[in-house]
């Protein structure tokens, strides 16, 4: 996805006096991260359980928008209210993924449940393909563009400017996190789920049953990646059958810089994500700019009369996610916040 | 396995049935359309890469999910040093060597950090690394224009030696040999060389401990063997038959773009290797044979098909293609892991009988 | 003569629990060395943090008057100590053959360029490992099984090529983790006379067993750890009748 994010379309369009770039891009980066934390979630909540890197969460989470993306324009000339149209927009996301994660779990990945790591991990390439395909066979090549429904409105705070639409991914987003939060330490099926996911053969013989947890956490992550999908479609304005591995890439890495299988880490690791993403697209171009150095300017031709000279700029958006990911997998493979594991001889 | 192990002029007659074949293969096709010809060189760049990734995952069991871009530094290296771009125009036995070095060289880099890393987590890496080498190649037109960015690099030098070039139709002893007949019998002739370095090293002191490694870790680390160090030089290794690809593709092809290396490639190539059967060279050249001609026969088949069913093409053969391939992905994990042509145990000819 | 393999003052914790603590003992040429001790004793962590597979967090091995503490595992096979594994690490895809082969890989030095060029040093060497390992599979009592697919064997069967796999290793010291464990009887007699002649061969045995029958008939020294403690060391029938270990076998007699 190389969308810009409406609000910051809508900002910099009216021209309004200079931004703060640092607190903007922490404004954005929390947004996108927000996004990010809630794909992550499905990510860990699976690997926490059955060690499992779903590859093709971040197709369940496309899906999840373009479903929602495809109601929402059907209904946009009804008339009726344009928040209304938004949740029965997701009101049809979420079944439909759930029904997607509950069926690939059943068929794909619980046969495999005692295979080599690798089966399961291929299995999981080729749902996704099959989804990632489905969709195009689906929607075609079309970018579905989300209505203009909803008025943005722009707030400025400290020299920096966020959107309703940015509130409310926010607002949305933390509110999922709490529910999760609440589910996994206060419930019991989140009791089952931490279980499980210590230990699987104690917590089967404690009379949990696997298969439903198992289940239920495929059904929950797919649920927040619905969710999550529709934000983020919301956010750039736009969904197409491509966005879902980029997006799950990112989420992926996020999930592994807060600690894989740690849930307040998959929330810690998207929001930092989302900030470090939109800093260094922010500054990269700044930074790598040879003109901005006096020894350096001197040299290049290109510089003379206020010329720039930029070796990289925020079209390398994307690799950041990337090299947060083998950074941490480098040097510190438990996360943020996860713990250190051995192996057994 | 057992009809392989037939003994003495049989077998020598099999070799020879099969050369024939090879041999006059390009002439049979070209009856058909040149086209043919074309489609089976391509195919025959899938057999060196997944021959390649082979050494990485078939025999070392490291899930390698970005090989395309060793397959992209191999074709870019080439493409830079035999194009109008920079005005370079070296001949190809120098530029392939050195698309196998920094192909290598890559391979070894991405290797040497991440291959403490447990496997599932070498795959997501690896897969990261082959999407940056993507973004840089697609971005890298800017401020020096290095790699053209998405348009790419067009009228790059086809091989040739002494006036000798591939890409010109000549008659040589009244054969018509048109150039894809010529790259044909480079590429065969590549293609033997390659299956020979890979039945070789899988016979070898080498092979036998990328295989120990694959099987068991720890206990081949307990027998002595350096993991660290044969798993890069199963990547280096790996990378380098990519690297080589990649040249004569950027050859046969005259123009590359990033668009040929994005990730499904990747996952393409793996394909081919899993779905013939890991680590069994046999399986794995049948692998990519059959993915590489499965657009094609779609072609001559779903859309006949489709436009005597419905008058239109419904559904593309492409998207058709791929939801075969991501089912096939998931059929062949649940029922016959092991692939088609699955890697059995090499039994050995012992001198004594035995029991 | 020194000690072969002289441990002093090894600890190693994981967690909140220390599987070994301050450990020190020498085990001297030529010797079969008994280690016993109840489960989750330390044996194997022993073994582990000897062969390298962890660090220990302190206390030093000497081997032939060598440190060789915090050595990489592979360093530790190519200093000459070999082992096997309780719960029996094979590559159990390969054949029987192939694992001893693959046991020769420190001792032999063909490159990539010889394994493609097929040169006569490559093809010498080729030739020699597959004798010695032929040799050794019937050295062991399995020759007849060397195509079969390791993990397809017999229980006895692989516990046996585990040995014959780290015997390829040429070592001076083979570390034994439970070779009895699933065997017969019957089984178990041929182990005891394989031990014994491996030992006649000039090759130091360090042996982890439970099978106490098996221990005494075979063992020169035995030392015994309880709780990463060691509690006793010496000639296997003193060691037996020590109420210490006889107390952490049954379990300390609870104070009233
Ligand atoms: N990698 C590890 N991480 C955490 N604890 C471990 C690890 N390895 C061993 N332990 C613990 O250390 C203690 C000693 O284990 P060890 O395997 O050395 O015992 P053992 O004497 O070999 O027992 P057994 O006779 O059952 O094989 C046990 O409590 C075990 O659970
Ligand atoms: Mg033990």
């Amino acid at each position: 996805m190389n969308g810009t994010p409406r609000g910051a379309v809508f900002v910099f369009g009216l021209g309004l006096p200079a931004v703060d770039t640092f607190l903007q891009q922490v404004i954005n980066g929390l947004t996108a991260g927000s996004v990010y934390a809630v794909v992550a979630l499905g990510y860990t909540m699976v690997y926490g359980i059955i060690q499992l890197i779903n590859f093709a969460h971040g197709e369940v989470v496309m899906i999840g928008a373009m479903v929602a993306f495809t109601v929402i324009n059907a209904l946009a000339p009804s008339g009726l209210p344009p928040l209304a149209v938004v949740l029965i927009g997701a009101g049809c996301a979420v079944p439909v993924c759930m029904l997607i994660g509950y069926a690939m779990e059943r068929l794909a990945y619980r046969p495999l449940r005692h295979a080599p790591r690798l089966a399961p991990l291929i299995t999981a390439i080729g749902v996704s393909i099959i989804l990632q395909h489905l969709a195009l066979l689906i929607w075609s090549r079309n970018v579905l563009a989300f209505p203009q429904i909803i008025p943005s409105r722009t707030y400025m705070i400290g020299g920096a400017a966020i959107t309703s639409v940015q509130l409310a991914i926010l607002a949305i987003c933390f509110a999922l996190m709490a529910g999760l939060a609440a589910l996994v330490y206060r419930t019991r099926l989140g009791t089952a789920m931490r279980a499980t996911a210590q230990n699987p053969q104690v917590a089967g013989l404690m009379g949990i049953d696997i298969d439903r947890v198992i289940a239920a956490t495929f059904l929950i992550g797919a649920a927040l990646g619905a969710v999550a999908g529709v934000l983020f479609g919301t956010y750039y304005g736009l969904a197409q059958y491509t966005m879902g591995s980029i997006l799950g890439l990112k989420a992926f890495s996020a999930a592994v810089l807060g600690g894989i299988g740690n849930i307040p880490g998959a929330m810690l690791g998207g929001v930092l994500l989302g900030i470090v993403e939109a800093l260094g697209a922010g500054y990269i171009g700044d930074l790598t700019n040879l003109c901005s150095y006096d020894m350096l300017a001197a040299r290049i031709d290109d510089c003379a009369g206020g010329g720039n000279f930029v070796l990289f700029g925020s079209n390398y958006q994307d690799v950041f996610a990337f090299i947060v990911l083998i950074l941490v997998l480098v040097f510190r493979p438990s996360g943020l916040l996860g713990e250190r594991v051995g192996e057994r001889a | 396995m057992s009809n392989w192990r037939a003994r003495g002029p049989v077998r020598w007659a099999a070799y020879a049935l099969v050369a024939v074949a090879l041999a006059l293969l390009p002439f049979a096709l070209a009856q058909v359309g040149t086209t043919w010809v074309r489609i089976t060189n391509y195919a025959i760049l899938y057999v060196l890469l997944a021959l390649g990734l082979n050494i990485v995952v078939g025999f070392a069991g490291l899930l390698d999910l970005g090989y395309i871009a060793f397959y992209a530094v191999g074709a870019y290296t080439y493409a830079l040093l035999a194009s109008p771009h920079f005005g370079l125009h070296l001949p190809f036995w120098i530029i392939l060597p050195i698309g196998a070095g920094i192909a290598a060289l890559f391979g070894a880099l991405l290797g040497a950090p991440t291959l403490k890393l447990r496997g599932d987590y070498l795959a997501i890496v690896t897969l990261g690394f082959g999407e940056i080498v993507r973004i840089f190649l697609n971005n890298l037109s800017r401020p020096v224009n290095i790699t053209s960015g998405p348009q790419g690099i067009a009228r790059i030098d086809a091989f040739s030696v002494d006036g000798f070039s591939f890409a010109r139709p000549q008659t040589i002893a009244g054969l018509e040999f048109s150039g894809p007949v010529k790259y044909y019998y480079l590429l065969l002739a590549v293609m033997l060389a390659v299956i020979l370095i890979n039945l070789r090293l899988q016979n070898s002191r080498i092979g036998r401990a990328w295989e120990a490694i694959r099987e068991d870790e720890v206990a081949a680390r307990a027998m002595g063997i350096h993991t660290r160090n044969l798993k890069l030089l199963a990547f280096a290794m790996g990378a380098s038959f990519g690297g080589v690809a990649g040249g004569m593709f950027a050859a046969i092809q005259a123009f590359i773009s990033p668009e040929s290396f994005v990730l499904v490639e990747s996952i393409m190539v793996v394909s081919m290797v899993v779905l013939g059967g890991m680590g069994n060279i046999w399986g794995v050249i049948l692998g990519a044979v059959l993915l590489s001609f499965t657009p094609e026969i779609l072609r001559w088949t779903v859309e006949p098909v489709q436009n005597a069913l419905f008058g239109r093409q419904l559904i593309e053969p492409e998207v058709i293609r791929m939801l075969l391939f991501g089912l096939a992905l998931v059929l062949i994990m649940l029922f016959r892991p092991a692939g088609l042509l699955p890697s059995a145990v090499r039994k050995r000819e012992l001198t004594e009988h035995t029991a | 003569m020194s000690a072969l393999l002289e441990a002093t003052g090894v600890s190693k914790r994981f967690g909140g629990l220390q599987a070994l603590e301050d450990v020190s003992f020498a085990i001297a040429r030529d010797d079969i060395y008994g280690l016993i001790g109840p489960n989750g004793a330390g044996k194997t962590t022993l073994f582990n943090v000897l062969t390298g597979v962890y660090a220990p967090d302190a206390g030093t091995f000497r081997f032939d008057g060598r440190g060789v503490t915090g050595l990489a595992p592979h360093e530790i096979a190519a200093a000459g100590i070999a082992r096997t594994f309780q719960n029996i690490r094979l590559f159990a895809n390969l054949s029987a053959l192939e694992n001893v082969m693959i046991g020769r890989h420190v001792r032999t030095h063909a490159s990539v360029f010889g394994a493609v060029m097929r040169n006569r040093r490559t093809l010498t060497e080729e030739r020699d490992i597959l004798a010695r390992a032929l040799a050794l599979l019937d050295y062991v009592g399995i020759r007849p099984r060397a195509n079969d697919r390791a993990g397809s064997l017999p229980y006895g069967d692989q516990r046996r090529l585990e040995i014959a796999r780290a015997l390829a290793t040429e070592p001076r010291l083979l570390a034994l983790d439970e070779p009895a464990a699933g065997m017969n009887p019957a089984e178990r007699l041929a182990l005891g006379k394989l031990i014994r002649r491996i030992r006649d061969e000039g090759i130091t045995v360090l042996l982890i067993e439970h099978d106490v029958r098996l221990v005494m008939n075979v063992c020169d020294r035995v030392m015994v750890l309880d709780y990463g403690q060691k509690i006793a060391e010496g000639a296997p029938a003193v060691v037996q009748r020590d109420p210490k270990v006889i107390e952490a076998y049954l379990g300390a007699p609870r104070a009233a």
